[in-house]
């Protein structure tokens, strides 16, 4: 379903100019700027802050594995399991709202997008309440290493998760003006769930941690 | 000359409607504007650089000397390594990861594959701006107390990781430069994107994979190298920051007492760092020359009148070079405590990186093998281009063993290879580049005897500065040495330390032909056509320098390989990519 | 038509293809860059050949190793130097444009598979060779007897201890670090076993010796190298690295801190005194007597 809608959403926006260099291949619609480009763009965008929490992840696994270290487990603030429903919650409002804009439901569209948002604000905001619950077990940014990797960890994820909200909340409020609708939420779609993955696999890394 | 296009609305369109110098020269998306601002940054940069190692060359020199315009005294060890940190950093940064990519792709990437624009003309403004702006942040730490930082560029904690008490310029100074990096690796980042999405999504028709020229070809695999090696530094640069400023413990040990004060950290590791600044440092290295090479093939096959000898070869060198460049960072830390059996896995690895190097090398005497040469400027910088990456590269043989790394590591025979390698290679790229697409960017030529002489006075003046300088590293001359008065031994190595600082003044003086020839010849130059060169790529098909959108409206489509030169049934030694058929006139209609 | 014009459209049916000018006033620049390179990979073969400026002569079996891989590693780059810039040099002489046509190839799968397994066969293979010199040195625990020294660097000192009597170095705690009280490596005074501990700022060893020197760092990464014993060390915070060798010839050569550790770099160094056995056990009484 979700293969269909992109070529969908694509085929779509690819617009009047699609036939027009027909000779040779490798081309498409030029100008204005095919909406596939904004598609790829993400793309490569996601591979570098893959490759930044990456990095986080290395020196991490490095941290803790070095011989007579001052490494200790920390207990994970039990509010992070609510934060993570809430996120994975956001994902689905999110490729919900998306199916209705396909299918031109405009109303519902609008009212599952700013849910989403909703939600997204509510992991935010348990992210904060996390991170006091690490306060009020004495552990802050430099007590421990696990405590420092876990900072960093969440608050590196949370800014990119607000740059997600500010999309969602921009889109809500206008239209962008090279993107189509599908577009626009396409990539916005993409982004977001890369940040519920990448959220998953830093639960894994604190998880393993101990 | 360029403002008599018709495109009107087009410059109406891309400037928006108020116009104006601001729109237009300054805060621009054209990315013809853009490729331009880094051009002048990276030139403005070049020249801080440039006298940055001369104050150093000098000081190596006559270390008592008074410098009343540059220290107001004479120079003390904390201000030379301040030097030796900011002309890495500046040079690194700000020239070779600047220029080769960022100028000069941005200026001419669209245009060889027939496009208006980079995918993300608004992005690509950014990127530029915080560029500028980490620049601006660089040099601020001239001018705070305790002055620029004295860890290298390559910082190396816990120097760097522990504030003033290691050293003048470890507070603010280094603070300072650790925010300008963050701030440039987000440019990059931002950079990298636009590079890959454009050359992937926004070709002409036509315009295969196996038929981009070669420039594109390095364009696209450096910035996936920017794009995944700066992603790293950036999280690096990150842990550094946290543990000069929030006390964490990433890569400061526990039990450190320096000038006899105890300190508090948890058990962190300085390898660490290393490993993730070498994950990054030893790419970034290859961001640096491998767009030279590409500016290289192209011209070579240019000015022989030939194709690119192994085209498929060179795709398959270049992307060879860049994936291996992410596995070798561990010949940076042969004698660093690391594990002697990874330095071995890391040492085969670096061999076998010369092998595409070698690729290249090979098929650029190929590609000369039976030309037509032509020593137009652009070519004899190409030429000397190979000539120093041979240099620079059989260097590299020794430093890639671990047993003979152990008696050049931080000697000054390291410092003459990257030197080569990038310094002068690289720059070398630079300069053929400059030569070359100058008559397309300023609709001028620049003027040809001049640049003749600027190369003969740089070719014979790096190797003079350079080539000496191994052997003051074989006889362990150790690198980052403010003066000789430590180790006896050193006093027997500054005959050859005045002759390279001698060498280094001719050669900077030297440079000024550039200058001259640049400024002069934007003005005075004589007018280019808009294929000076006689080339076949896309970029040549159009005015020079090229109306607003590029191509005026009538966007090329691509019908041949790039380097089609002396075709033995062609009536002439040359067949652009854009044109279908020597005998056919251009035959698309309408308004597509 | 398209709008804007190429030479291509301006000359179609022209039978002659344009020439470009040849360098004027200042003679042929193929003649020139070929005599340049010529001279400078002359130049550069003869002074590494002549060995103009040497390393000094090693002083261990490991070190002579070295310097073997060395010799080998010279000749073979320094055939392919010479072959690739003289190389260069020809072609930009034999093919300059003399009014021929270019030969169009675009290339030659043959040469590439050659060139290719040749060039990593040679690379590959020095590294292959060059294993044992670093193998023996890295891989290989000192030969028993190896005589313990700790070498402790920190801005911009080195302090190098010796065991003593009971041969065990005392426990070192940094909190009791107090230079100008004379514990400048902040040896525990509760450990029994650092109260015959010999510290001194010199490296003094017997000849024929092995010795195991394990290096630490007090604050930044330091570093340790004596050239001729072809053996370089960063002493890095936070860990102790052992490093070992045996000096064959008595003598004084120079350590020198090759890892950039403050504004004292260049000035932090030291000496490595090789002396015969009977001096190094005067040494160590005469150190034992003082204490």
């Amino acid at each position: 379903m979700l293969a269909s809608t992109i070529a969908e959403s694509i085929g779509r926006s690819g617009g009047a100019n699609g036939e027009c260099f027909g000779r040779g291949g490798g081309g498409g619609p030029k100008y204005p700027t095919p909406q596939r480009v904004y598609v790829t763009g993400m793309l490569i965008a996601l591979g570098g802050i893959l490759m930044f929490f990456s990095a986080f992840v290395s020196a991490w696994v490095v941290r803790r594995g070095l011989p007579n270290t001052d490494w200790q487990p920390i207990p994970l603030p039990h509010i992070l399991w609510l934060n993570t429903v809430l996120l994975a919650a956001s994902g689905m409002t999110l490729a919900y709202s998306r199916r209705c804009l396909l299918m031109g439901r405009e109303a519902d569209h609008r009212h599952w997008w700013d849910l989403t948002a909703i939600l997204g604000i509510g992991f935010l905001a348990g992210q904060l309440v996390a991170w006091r619950q690490m306060v009020a077990e004495g552990l802050f940014l430099a007590t421990t290493p696990g405590a420092s990797f876990f900072y960093v960890f969440t608050a590196a994820h949370a800014l990119h998760v607000l740059g997600g909200i500010a999309a969602l909340l921009v889109l809500t409020f206008r239209l962008p003006r090279r993107l189509t609708p599908e577009t626009a939420s396409y990539v916005v779609a993409l982004y977001w769930h890369f940040l519920t993955a990448l959220w998953l696999l830093i639960l894994a890394v604190f998880l393993l941690g101990g | 000359m360029s403002s008599d296009h018709p495109a009107s609305t087009a410059v109406h369109a891309r400037t928006g409607a108020l116009g104006g110098i601001f729109r237009r020269y300054v805060f621009s998306t054209d990315h013809k504007v853009i490729g331009l601002q880094y051009f002048f940054l990276s030139l403005a940069a070049v020249t801080i650089g440039l006298f940055l190692s001369l104050c150093m060359r000098f000081h190596l020199v006559w270390p008592a000397a008074h410098l009343p315009f540059v220290t107001g005294g004479t120079m003390t060890p904390e201000q030379y390594l301040a030097l030796v940190t900011m002309h890495g950093t500046i040079m690194v940064f700000f020239v070779l990861t600047t220029a080769p990519q960022s100028a000069f792709g941005n200026y001419f990437l669209p245009l060889q594959i027939g496009a208006m624009d980079m995918a993300f003309p608004r992005l690509n403004m950014l990127s530029f701006w915080l560029t500028f702006v980490a620049f601006l942040v660089a040099l601020s730490a001239f001018s705070v107390p305790g002055g620029a930082p004295i860890s290298g560029w390559t910082a190396y904690p816990p120097l760097s990781g522990m504030g003033e008490i290691t050293g003048p310029g470890e507070g603010a100074g280094q603070s300072l430069w650790i925010v300008s990096v963050l701030i440039f690796c987000v440019g990059s980042l931002l950079g990298s994107i636009n590079f890959i999405s454009t050359t992937i999504e926004m070709r002409a028709p036509g315009l295969t994979l196996t038929r981009l020229p070669l420039t594109v070809w390095a364009w696209f695999v450096t910035a996936i190298l920017s794009l995944l090696a700066f992603a790293v530094l950036f999280a690096g640069g990150i842990l550094l920051a946290l543990d000069r400023v929030a006390e964490t413990s990433f890569f400061l040990p526990a039990g450190l007492v320096v000038s006899g004060e105890l300190q508090t950290h948890g058990g962190g590791s300085p390898l660490l760092w290393q490993h993730l600044f070498w994950f990054f440092g030893h790419p970034e290295v290859y961001i640096a020359i491998l767009p030279g090479m590409g500016v290289v093939s192209h011209i070579l096959a240019n000015f022989s009148r030939k194709p690119v000898f192994g085209y498929r070869a060179m795709v398959f060198a270049l992307c060879a070079i860049g994936l291996l460049g992410f596995l070798v960072w561990g010949h940076h830390m042969f004698v660093s405590g690391m594990n002697p059996y990874s330095s071995l896995t890391f040492s085969m690895l670096t061999l076998s990186i010369g092998v595409p190097s070698a690729i290249k090398t090979f098929n650029w005497l190929g590609t000369l093998w039976g030309g037509k040469i032509q020593f137009q400027t652009p070519m004899l910088f190409a030429l000397g281009f190979i000539s120093f990456f041979v240099t620079g590269g059989l260097s590299g043989i020794f430093l890639a063993q671990p047993a003979l790394d152990t008696s050049l590591h931080a000697t000054y025979y390291v410092v003459a290879h990257f030197h080569i390698v990038m310094g002068v290679a690289a720059i070398f790229g630079i300069f053929a580049a400059t030569y070359y697409w100058f008559p397309k960017m300023f609709g001028r030529k620049m003027n040809k005897a001049l640049g003749q002489l600027h190369f003969w006075l740089t070719f014979v003046g790096v190797y003079a500065i350079f080539m000496p300088m191994h052997f003051v590293g074989i006889a362990g001359g150790i690198r980052r040495y403010a003066d000789a008065s430590g180790a006896q031994y050193l006093v027997s190595l500054q005959p050859l330390h005045g002759f390279m600082t001698i060498a280094a003044f001719i050669t900077g003086a030297a440079q000024l032909i550039f200058f001259y020839n640049f400024f002069w010849s934007i003005r005075q130059g004589e007018p280019a056509s808009a294929n000076p060169w006689d080339a076949t790529s896309l970029e040549w098909a159009t005015a020079s320098p090229p109306p607003p959108d590029n191509f005026a409206g009538q966007f090329p489509s691509v019908y041949r390989a790039p380097y089609e030169y002396s075709l033995p049934a062609a009536s002439q030694d040359f067949l652009p990519q854009h044109l279908p058929s020597e005998h056919d006139a251009p035959s698309y209609e309408g308004s597509c | 038509m398209p709008l804007f014009t190429t030479n291509l459209t301006d000359r179609i049916g022209s039978p002659q293809p344009r020439i470009f000018n040849r360098a004027r006033g200042f003679g042929s620049p193929s003649l020139l860059l070929a005599i340049l390179l010529i001279l400078v990979a002359g130049a550069s073969v003869f002074i590494f050949v002549a060995h103009l400026y040497p390393a000094p002569a090693p002083i261990s079996r490991d070190a002579v190793l070295v310097d073997r891989q060395y010799n080998l590693t010279l000749y073979v780059t320094g055939v392919a130097f010479l072959l690739a810039q003289l190389s260069l040099a020809y072609a930009v002489v034999r093919f300059r444009d003399r009014g021929q046509k270019a030969r169009f190839v675009r290339g030659n799968v043959g040469l590439e598979v050659l060139w290719t397994c040749l060039t990593f066969v040679v690379f590959v293979g020095l590294g292959v060779l060059g294993r044992k010199a670093w193998a023996d040195v890295r891989f290989t625990l000192p030969a028993s007897g190896a005589i313990q020294v700790e070498g402790t660097t920190y801005q911009f000192v080195y302090a190098f201890r010796y065991p003593g009597k009971d041969g065990k170095f005392g426990r070192i705690n940094p909190s009791f670090v107090n230079a100008p009280a004379g514990n400048p490596l902040g040896i525990d005074p509760n450990d029994p076993a650092g109260g015959d501990d010999i510290v001194v700022s010199e490296l003094i060893v017997p000849v024929d010796r092995p010795v195991e020197l394990l290096l630490r760092s007090q604050d930044v990464v330091h570093s340790f190298f004596v050239r001729e014993l072809r053996l370089q060390q960063d002493a890095m915070p936070g860990m102790i690295i052992p490093v070992h060798f045996t000096a064959d010839h008595i003598g004084e050569f120079e350590i020198v801190c090759t890892q950039l550790c403050g504004l004292g770099h260049y000035k932090m160094h030291s000496l490595l005194r090789v002396v015969s056995p009977s001096e190094f056990d005067a040494f160590l009484n005469r150190q034992a007597m003082t204490r």
